[in-house]
């Protein structure tokens, strides 16, 4: 016993297990579970069969399904540009020398603090078609003559329920570049100033090289917190009007448990399984640490 | 002490007590259901709760009761009303969770065979308060037997301001879809609109337009479960709902739920379907301009359609007990308590009629005559048409309501994004998917 507890590699393992349990059961095994019945027509209330691809194959042939696929991507390549977009400028902004730089940076990540349910029921008053505040400061000022109906038409509905994912997205991205942009070496920028680079330049041969890394790890979250976004949908919309705003993530609910078809539904939500994949592999290969970044040779 | 008495309550059968008429009925058993409570049994109990406060109030008063009178502990859990259904679901998957569970529409017909057969209380209740309505004997039984007890359903009716009407030159409100037509295009020229949701609102939403296209003769599906929503009845239900779409506020195709409560209260509409909520929100508002509006507020039936019947859809709820139950007796007693004139009266007081009951009896309730404005809600289940008409109820029935089908066709003829032709079509398609086997 004595020999087992000195022995590191026993030792290790024996630490590791809670937490190797806890995924095993917590992850795996409903991720594992979900797998297995997109490939069965298990219906509330009764286990299914395996059918192998038929609830794919159904999904393909489905409009709705296909049109929550065009959403999904839409939503996310969308909302992600301009997330890291803004969320770049933004920690642009916070990492320079301002006046009460610590309460302003406190006071970005609120949107990120306010649980998502509830600034999904803010928004949803911003944007319902009688009583939006911003159609009624538009008509006082005698900018619009109608209300805006921000969620009643297909694309204006996209393009509103993509503004509330970035307005909550954003502080996310800055903070964590903001933390990338203050672990790049002044010496660099001096450097750089030396040489007779301008700001722009500073920026593109310094700063972005630099925080690559991070933006990596950023986007790539970013990214699978937006493709698989449920509550601001299902808040603001239902996936109406139209089934304009519906994403994966919303459709499959909708099918496996109101709808009772819980292999149609989890075939629908292994399908977006694919994407992420891509998504993390494309950051984890593009985008990762290179060798000069820590002072090496590039190879 | 407390004891003996209850146990000499035990021997008492209800049917006996209640001098119940023994008629003939289903399966010729006795329309008799003794209390028989588990000793020491101990139920849990899953629902619902909306808009009216009473509702809940008065349910939970009635379940101690129960509990000091049977020594059965009661605990009951209220959620939101969406929540029910995937509780519910989940419940009769993993084989664990509340005894009862009332739930919505075709959920008992999505696992029958994990829920206790009821026919006992079915049949008892029935022959007690005058026989079920035919709507609610269609989502309580399952081949002949029951295997869900119809609570109720909360229903709807065309809500309306009455001077609004009256000033679009119409002394009463239509009772027929074309009159109904005229009215609308008379109060939107008088800037007094109507709004009825087309976004995914699970409940206004799949009412109204379930009603639309059964008013003229449209169905999703025949009595075999054959897709027929494509048919020259369903193209002119759509082409009503165009013309009738024009006349609403603009807006109306992202409306959920609550969205039209909120329009109407404000004045911004004049005319939308709804629970009795609005008008129990007027009353107990505090704030003065709405309260005013109460004795403006209208309720009058769907009009009635070429079909020539009424075609309306309301929310029913029903009681099921999971057969993982322990205390199977008690969970029986304790749902038919519930319906027992002595419970259900009350409840449905205190809920001002936000629940229609599905026994014939209960039309005696005071609650529906106290207020002339509460009338035109008893009506709501004898005139109620099942969501599945003219299929069956189970799992396409459900999925197709679950998926829209019905609202998104009429939206998107509604709002011309598609012809009429088109979106039955389309309707047709999504239909069959769930409909082909």
């Amino acid at each position: 016993m004595t020999r087992l507890l000195d022995n590191r590699n026993a030792l290790g393992l024996a630490f590791m297990l809670p937490a190797g349990v806890l995924l095993l059961v917590f992850l795996t095994y409903p991720l594992g579970l979900g797998t297995w019945l997109g490939f069965t027509d298990a219906k509330i209330g009764r286990s299914g069969e395996w059918v192998g691809l038929d609830n794919f194959a159904f999904l393909l042939g489905d409009s709705v399904a296909r049109l929550s696929l065009f959403n999904t991507l839409f939503y996310t390549v969308v909302a992600s540009t301009l997330k890291f977009a803004l969320g770049l400028w933004l920690a642009l902004l916070l990492n320079r020398h301002l006046p009460f730089k610590a309460f302003l940076r406190a006071i970005v990540l609120l949107p990120f603090i306010v649980p998502t349910a509830l600034s999904a029921i803010a928004f949803w008053w911003l944007y319902d078609s009688q009583f939006s505040v911003l159609s009624w400061a538009l008509a006082k000022a005698g900018l619009i003559d109608s209300y805006i109906d921000f969620l009643g038409q297909p694309w204006a509905a996209r393009f509103s329920t993509i503004a509330a994912n970035i307005w909550r997205g954003v502080p996310f991205v800055a903070i964590c570049l903001l933390a990338g942009l203050q672990t790049i070496s002044p010496s660099l920028y001096e450097a750089a100033a030396l040489d007779g680079a301008t700001d722009w330049q500073k920026f593109w041969h310094v700063t972005l090289p630099m925080l690559t890394p991070i933006i990596a790890v950023v986007m790539t979250f970013s990214v699978l917190f937006t493709f698989t976004d449920f509550q601001l949908i299902y808040v603001l919309t239902r996936g109406g009007p139209l089934n304009a705003t519906h994403l994966m993530a919303t459709l499959s609910f909708q099918r496996a448990i109101p709808g009772g078809a819980l292999g149609e539904g989890a075939a629908l939500a292994t399908a977006m399984v694919p994407f992420l994949l891509a998504a993390i592999l494309f950051s984890y290969f593009g985008l990762q640490r290179r060798a000069w970044q820590q002072g090496g040779a590039d190879r | 002490m407390s004891e003996m008495k209850r146990r000499d309550f035990l021997k008492i059968t209800a049917g006996l007590a209640a001098g119940a008429p023994l008629l003939a009925h289903a399966q010729g058993k006795p329309a008799s259901f003794t209390y028989r409570p588990e000793k020491g049994a101990k139920l849990r109990v899953l629902r619902w709760k909306r808009f009216v406060q009473g509702d809940e109030d008065a349910f939970m008063a009635h379940a101690k009761r129960f509990s000091d009178k049977f020594g059965v502990e009661v605990r009951v859990d209220n959620e939101g009303w969406e929540d029910v259904r995937p509780k519910a679901a989940v419940a009769a998957n993993v084989g664990s969770g509340p005894d009862i569970i009332y739930g919505w529409f075709d959920d008992p017909h999505q696992y029958p065979d994990k829920l206790l057969d009821l026919s006992d209380i079915g049949n008892y209740l029935g022959a007690k308060y005058g026989g079920w309505f035919p709507v609610a004997e269609i989502y309580g039984k399952r081949a002949g037997r029951w295997i869900a007890i119809p609570l109720g359903a909360a229903g709807a009716t065309f809500t309306h301001r009455i001077s609004h009407v009256q000033a679009a030159g119409f002394k009463e409100f239509p009772k027929e879809t074309a009159g109904f037509l005229e009215l609308c295009k008379a109060m939107k020229a008088k800037g007094t609109p109507p709004g009825f949701a087309l976004g995914n609102a699970v409940g206004d939403g799949n009412s109204w337009t379930h009603w639309l296209v059964w008013a003229f003769g449209g169905k999703l599906v025949d009595e075999k479960g054959n897709v027929a929503i494509n048919s020259p009845e369903t193209i002119r239900a759509l082409e009503y709902a165009k013309e009738l779409y024009a006349t609403f506020v603009p807006g109306t195709l992202s409306w959920l739920d609550p969205n039209n409560n909120k329009a109407f209260l404000d004045g911004q509409i004049s005319i939308t379907n709804n629970g009795i909520s609005i008008y129990y929100a007027a009353k107990n508002s505090a704030d003065a301009k709405v309260k005013d509006m109460v004795p403006d507020i209208g309720h009058a039936n769907y009009p009635i359609g070429p079909a020539g019947r009424p075609t309306e859809l309301h929310l029913m709820s029903q009681a099921m007990v999971f057969k993982y139950s322990k205390a199977p007796n008690a969970a029986k007693a304790f749902i038919a308590f519930m319906m027992e004139k002595e419970q259900y009266e009350p409840w449905q007081q205190a809920a001002i009629g936000y629940v229609t009951h599905p026994l014939k009896a209960y039309d005696a309730n005071p609650i529906w005559t106290v207020d002339p404005k509460h009338t035109p809600y008893r009506d709501c289940v004898a005139k109620m048409t099942p969501h599945s008409y003219a299929g069956p109820l189970g799992y396409a029935s459900a999925a197709a309501m679950a998926d829209f089908i019905i609202v998104n066709m009429v939206a998107e003829a509604a709002s011309g994004s598609k012809t009429p032709k088109e979106a039955a079509e389309r309707a047709a398609a999504r239909a069959n998917r769930y409909y082909k086997v």
